[in-house]
């Protein structure tokens, strides 16, 4: 069976449901805190997918995600890079991707080594946004977006600016590791427009994956949308359904980044 | 502390917090400031060499778009001020703490004295002149928490930049306990109960005292009389520890008075009588495990869960430091969750909020000569709202629900109301979750944060009115992440390891009340005070027993599980101490350094105080009705309706409240495309079940200027009625009441007090909703002095919030308040009458009028049966799926309610206002804004419209109009017509407020 290890700890907030999304999609799951996997790091070997859920780690005191990826480095880089080295799959959703932005995990390490060239700053409106958005997928080889075009999630953050040099945006777009972008209705570029683009991020950028697809950082929730009715508009899409005669379905369009990574070991 | 000072200074690259400074300061009148450039500073205390201080800053900043300095400094090239931004020392620095334990992390055993004090430092490019640099330093810092230093250019070039500074606690006071004297005069008795314990007399006579003990003659008469008998003085630990233990704010004396004829007092005569009668009626059907024993309220979820429920007040330590205050209500309330029986797990907060106008600038001041100004109401309101933002967004738990309200009396006193809703499963370790006994021979465990001098007096505090005698002391600041360790560690893994017997929350008192009140479980306790955590050194011991430092749970453990529970405790980073031991003794002794300092029989702690006997008297409204025309462009004045501050969007505040995580949301603040803000909120807390919780809220502080008795019973009615319209059944509800009174000691404001609880004894068993909880606030008045010096005393309105609570039992019924689908029917529930006065739109007018006396009329009355009829018609139409979209109207009545829908659905409706079922009425202005209570705007398809109309027959309903087009076209009872088109409305409902 796929198994699935989540972290927590040390105000990370959204392990269960995460867990509960990698369990609906046939994961076996153990959440565990972070001192425990730095007590016992060997888990990481008997695991398949390693979840760096949302949260609030540190209360991002000294940027978001800065503090916990400090911890990592400190106490569990080496089982970390066997885990990627091994082909396993990695993804940080919100305050998971600050913490392997900070890692350097992303856009990837070389050589073992790992260097920060992304970062993921304040909103530009400088104030938590929780919000929903749409997002078109661009790339054709992360694992966890296969056959997903576009997708409407929650956003909830307070430093989500997606920031990298011209030369890592440069990089960045032409080894494919762009994922997500922020989008209007249409499928159509946020172009930075507030509140399409939630925090202000360069090219609307929301997720990014490293050169192998198999290392996922996102700002939005995909947990957060895996049954009908978290949508934010399902009361009207149910009177839609009902109207036409159509069922109504129980699970959502979340659900599918949860599959695609358990798939992959299938 | 050991070691030398280091500054670290970090900087951003295009930091949108500094563009965000620059908009605060052109807002705050200081003219176009052409740039502000801001570091994130850490002053580090170590013995640390130059490359490990390189080292700490690499680990203090991200390369990516931020630079540093150490020992260096970093400023831009050009500026006219710097303005450095710290805490005072004790305050909680939570960044300072995370950095040292990153510092301690890296460097091991060589950084294990290490500390850091964070600050920010400000770079600002404008003519200012000193005066005006400090007030610009005060829009980002509260004196009573922050220090501000400030540098001219040229002087912070002289200097080589700010100045080292490490807000260090020194204290000097001797740690013992001291004895009082209760043998003096009745003059000298008063002044100890107003002004504290006399902490030294200076040369010239003058008396330094501890703060308020808010006890009256009669209290200390019998503490005295307590003392005598026992041979002996009390202690100031002793004196201190009674205080908080008889606290208006623990005992809640007024409501536990005898009042007029009320011999068993408005408590236990009517809000719990109302419980114990609704629980006897409803038999089989009683929803109630837990009321009014513990930290929160419990009712049944499903099978195998309850829920809790607790609202809390914050006021005065939000007048103070509004973050500040209200960063601890929240997280504070989450503790009531975590120490309802044996832990519930937090799963909602909620919040409500009442503000004065954030538009009015004119400050007062707590003393003459404009000395000790008062926070601007805009200042109040944002810290609040930035408050509970950190608190509930750090903690992981979703707020999809609450309010603001806004009226000019809440100027001098703000009102914070904070709820936290827990999930617990029936059985814990195979016995009942809800219940808890400390037991005799337990150990007591302190978990949390250590112990300063934070919110000392805090209790005895809030049972005051403010005024420039305030301590300083009764801030704090919460610390939501450490919270978070210790309620994942309770709550997740040590309830289910079964180690310990007995829990609650450190709250009001401390200590002092936490351990005295689990003590009643067994009958007595030891405490050993030297081995409680602090801080810092030289706290006084009545300090360390009464602080109210944050973030701390007591725990009665069984010895032979006591190290298990500190190890797992210390294992998520949080620290755990034993300091004592439960017993039977009928004795509450605590001791320190082996030296027995208090020794209090469990008796006259908790039950010396003798109940009052309080009196009423009625009391006149003054008010006058008004007279006005029609307005002849009533377009127009829905139009200014939706933009007044008590109707319009509230869209900033929703968003920056996670409504998301844990991955339970079903109904959200903001509902429709048009997003709109919603009266209730639904959350489905275990992810596989369909089972939902619904919660809202409601609260008509102006009705009680004509009658609180109708005031209590709208805000019932309105908490019931937002549930019934998202799906819920009235056999599912229970309330919560929050009696938020001023000059309680005033028989006319006891008279009203009287009048809204009987009210609630009438209604809520009239309904069968019971309250569960409930807390009450009585000295919500500010006193003090205009900009001219003159005396001026502000209370706030009577304030009776009253929250509800349901389980949905199918989430996927729900329906929101969205207009939805072009061609649906829209119909009006419920029957309206004149009933105007203190409405919305009688407030609006009678500004209008300047003359703020003309609110007068009918105040709006709840007719309770028939009430019920409709409720229970609408939730048996909502579960059968008839409804389309249901919205309760509230304050602004039907057209407030009409235009909403409109643009929370982005699609227009034709409305004919002479179907609309109504009495007595003849101006189309009074049937579009009466508040008559009880009434619902729905929409549905067309082709339920026979199914719909036979669940709701019996009950006063209309057909009134169509959802249609893209634009509002009403006609009124004359037959004239008005259009308004969606956007129109959306921009006059959204514009208010959006700017912030």
């Amino acid at each position: 069976m796929v198994k699935a290890i989540l972290l927590t700890g040390y105000g990370i907030n959204c392990e269960e449901e995460t867990a509960f999304a990698f369990k609906k999609a046939g994961a076996e799951t153990e959440i565990i805190h972070v001192n425990d996997l730095i007590a016992n790091p060997k888990k990481l070997l008997e695991t398949q997918i390693f979840a760096f859920p949302g949260g609030f780690s540190y209360g991002d005191d000294t940027g978001s995600g800065n503090a916990l990826a400090n911890k990592i480095r400190n106490n569990l880089w080496d089982e970390l890079v066997e885990f990627i080295e091994a082909e396993k799959l990695i993804v940080g959703i919100c305050n998971g991707f600050q913490v392997i932005a900070n890692l350097g995990i992303l856009p990837g390490i070389e050589n073992k080594q790992a260097k920060r060239t992304i970062a993921l700053s304040h909103n530009n409106s400088a104030r938590y946004e929780c919000r929903w958005v749409n997002l078109k997928a661009f790339n054709k080889k992360c694992v966890f977006t296969k056959d997903i075009d576009t997708i409407r999630l929650p956003v909830a953050h307070g430093e989500g600016k997606f920031t990298a040099s011209d030369e890592t945006l440069k990089q960045l777009n032409e080894s494919d590791q762009i994922v997500f972008k922020y989008a209007n209705e249409n499928e159509e570029p946020a172009n930075g427009k507030f509140p399409l683009n939630p925090n202000g991020s360069l090219e609307d950028i929301a997720g990014i994956c490293d050169k192998s697809g198999r290392i996922l950082g996102m700002m939005p929730h995909p947990e957060r949308n895996i049954f009908f009715t978290q949508q934010d508009n399902w009361t009207l899409q149910k009177e839609e359904f009902k109207r036409s005669g159509k069922k109504i379905p129980e699970e959502s369009a979340g659900m599918k980044i949860f599959r695609n990574a358990v798939k992959y070991f299938k | 502390m050991a070691g030398n000072l280091c500054r670290i200074e970090v900087n951003f690259q295009n930091d949108t917090r500094a563009k965000i400074a620059k908009k605060s300061i052109e807002r705050a009148g200081f003219g176009k400031i052409s740039n502000v450039f801001l570091n994130d500073v850490y002053t580090i205390s170590s013995n640390f060499l130059q490359e490990d201080l390189q080292k700490c800053a690499e680990l203090l900043h991200n390369p990516v778009n931020q630079s540093f300095a150490v020992e260096k400094f970093l400023s831009p090239e050009d500026f006219d001020w710097a303005i450095e931004i710290g805490f005072l020392p004790g305050v909680t620095d939570n960044i300072g703490k995370t950095a040292a334990e990153t510092l301690q992390d890296f460097f091991g055993e060589k950084a294990k004295e290490v500390e850091v004090f964070s600050s920010q430092l400000f770079f600002l490019k404008g003519s200012f002149t000193e005066e005006e640099a400090k007030k610009i330093g005060e829009i980002f810092a509260n004196p009573l928490i922050q220090g501000i230093y400030i540098k001219s250019m040229q002087q912070f070039e002289a200097d080589s930049g700010m100045d080292t500074i490490a807000p260090v606690v020194k204290l000097h006071e001797e740690s013992k306990a001291g004895e009082v004297n209760l043998d003096v005069s009745d003059e000298e008795l008063t002044k100890l109960g107003k002004h504290g314990i006399i902490d030294r007399i200076e040369s010239d006579g003058t008396e330094t005292r501890r703060g308020p003990l808010a006890l009256d003659l009669s209290s200390l008469h019998i503490i005295r009389d307590y003392f005598k008998k026992e041979n002996r003085n009390p202690t100031d630990i002793e004196l201190e520890s009674i205080a908080q233990t008889w606290s208006e704010h623990c005992k809640h004396t007024i409501f536990a008075a005898e009042l007029d004829d009320l011999e068993k007092g408005l408590y236990k005569g009517l809000i719990k009588a109302a419980t114990e009668k609704i629980r006897a009626d409803k038999g089989k059907k009683d929803n109630c495990v837990s009321v009014f024993v513990d930290n929160s309220g419990g009712i049944d979820f499903d099978k195998d869960h309850i829920i809790s429920d607790k609202v809390e007040t914050h006021n005065s330590p939000s007048a103070l430091d509004p973050f500040g205050g209200a960063i601890t209500g929240i997280v504070g309330v989450n503790r009531d969750t975590m120490g309802f029986g044996m832990a519930a797990k937090p799963i909602i907060n909620r919040y409500g909020f009442c503000f004065a106008d954030p538009g009015d600038a004119k400050l007062l001041y707590r003393a003459k000569e404009k000395e000790n100004s008062i926070l601007s109401p805009e200042r109040i309101m944002l810290g609040v709202i930035d408050g509970v933002n950190v608190g509930g967004n750090c903690s992981g738990i979703p707020t999809p629900a609450g309010f603001m309200y806004f009226d000019e009396r809440y100027k001098g006193k703000p009102l914070v109301f904070v709820g936290t809703i827990g999930l617990m499963p029936r059985l814990v370790n195979g016995k009942k979750g809800h219940e808890k006994k400390a037991l005799p021979g337990n150990v007591i465990i302190m978990a949390g944060g250590k112990v300063g001098l934070d919110g000392i007096h805090g209790a005895t505090f809030s049972s005051e009115a403010l005024s420039s005698g305030s301590p300083a002391t009764a801030v704090q600041i919460g610390d939501p992440i450490t919270q978070k360790k210790m309620s994942d560690a309770i709550v997740k893994e040590a309830r289910d390891l079964n180690l310990y017997s007995s829990i609650t929350d450190n709250g009001a008192g401390g200590l002092s009340c936490s351990v005295a009140e689990m003590a009643k479980e067994c009958g007595g306790c030891t405490v050993n005070l030297e081995k409680v955590p602090v801080k810092y050194q030289g706290m006084s011991p009545w300090q360390i027993w009464v602080s109210e430092s944050q973030e701390r749970m007591t725990f009665a453990i069984p010895k032979e599980k006591a190290r298990q529970f500190i190890n797992l405790i210390k294992r998520r980073g949080v620290e755990a101490t034993a300091i004592g031991e439960f017993n039977d003794s009928k004795k509450c002794i605590v001791n320190f350094n082996n030296k027995k300092i208090m020794d209090i029989d469990m008796d006259f702690l908790h039950d010396g105080l003798p109940r009052k006997k309080l009196v009423t008297k009625p009391m006149k409204s003054g008010l006058k009705n008004p007279s006005f025309e029609e307005p002849s462009h009533l377009g127009t004045t829905l139009l200014e309706m939706l933009s007044r501050l008590n109707i319009c969007s509230k869209e900033f505040v929703s968003v920056q409240y996670d409504h998301e995580v844990q991955g339970s949301s079903v109904l959200k603040p903001l509902q429709g495309k048009g997003r709109v803000n919603a009266d209730s909120a639904v959350v489905r807390p275990l992810l596989k079940s369909q089972k939902g919780v619904g919660i809202s809220h409601a609260l008509y502080p102006g009705y009680g200027d004509i009658d609180t008795y109708w005031m209590a019973a709208a805000a019932i009615d309105s908490a019931v009625k937002n549930l019934i319209a998202v799906g819920a059944k009235m056999d599912d509800i229970a309330l919560l009441d929050n009696f938020c009174w001023c000059s309680s000691n005033e028989p006319e404001r006891l008279w009203q007090l009287k009048k809204a609880a009987q009210a609630c004894y009438d209604f809520a068993t009239l309904y069968k909703t019971p309250f569960i909880s409930g807390k009450d606030s009585m000295f919500n008045d500010f006193k003090g002095f205009d900009s001219d010096s003159n005396p001026l005393k502000i209370s706030v309105p009577p304030t009776l919030l009253i929250s509800s609570i349901s389980v949905i039992s199918n989430s996927k019924k729900c329906v929101s308040m969205d207009a939805k689908v072009e061609g649906d029917l829209v119909y009006a529930i419920g029957f309206t009458t004149g009933e105007l006065g203190a409405s919305e739109y009688y407030r609006m007018q009678a500004e209008k009028a300047k003359d703020k006396k003309a609110i007068g009329g009918r105040v709006p009355r709840v007719n309770g049966k028939k009430a019920l009829a409709s409720y229970n018609a609408l939730s048996k139409a909502i579960e059968k799926g008839l409804v389309a979209s249901a919205h309760p109207i509230g304050l602004g009545g039907l057209g407030i309610a009409i235009a909403k829908k409109c643009i929370a659905g982005c699609i227009g409706a034709k409305i004919d206002l002479k179907k609309v079922p109504a009495v007595g009425l003849n101006r189309t202005d009074s049937l579009l804004f009466s508040e008559s209570q009880s009434r619902f705007l729905v929409t549905i398809a067309p082709e339920n419209k026979a199914k719909f109309e036979a669940e709701m027959n019996g009950t006063r309903f209309a057909e009134i109009g169509i959802v249609t087009g893209d634009k509002l076209e009403v006609t009124g009872i004359n037959g004239k017509n008005f259009f308004l088109s969606v956007s129109e409305l959306e921009e006059a409902y959204k514009k208010t407020l959006r700017d912030y």
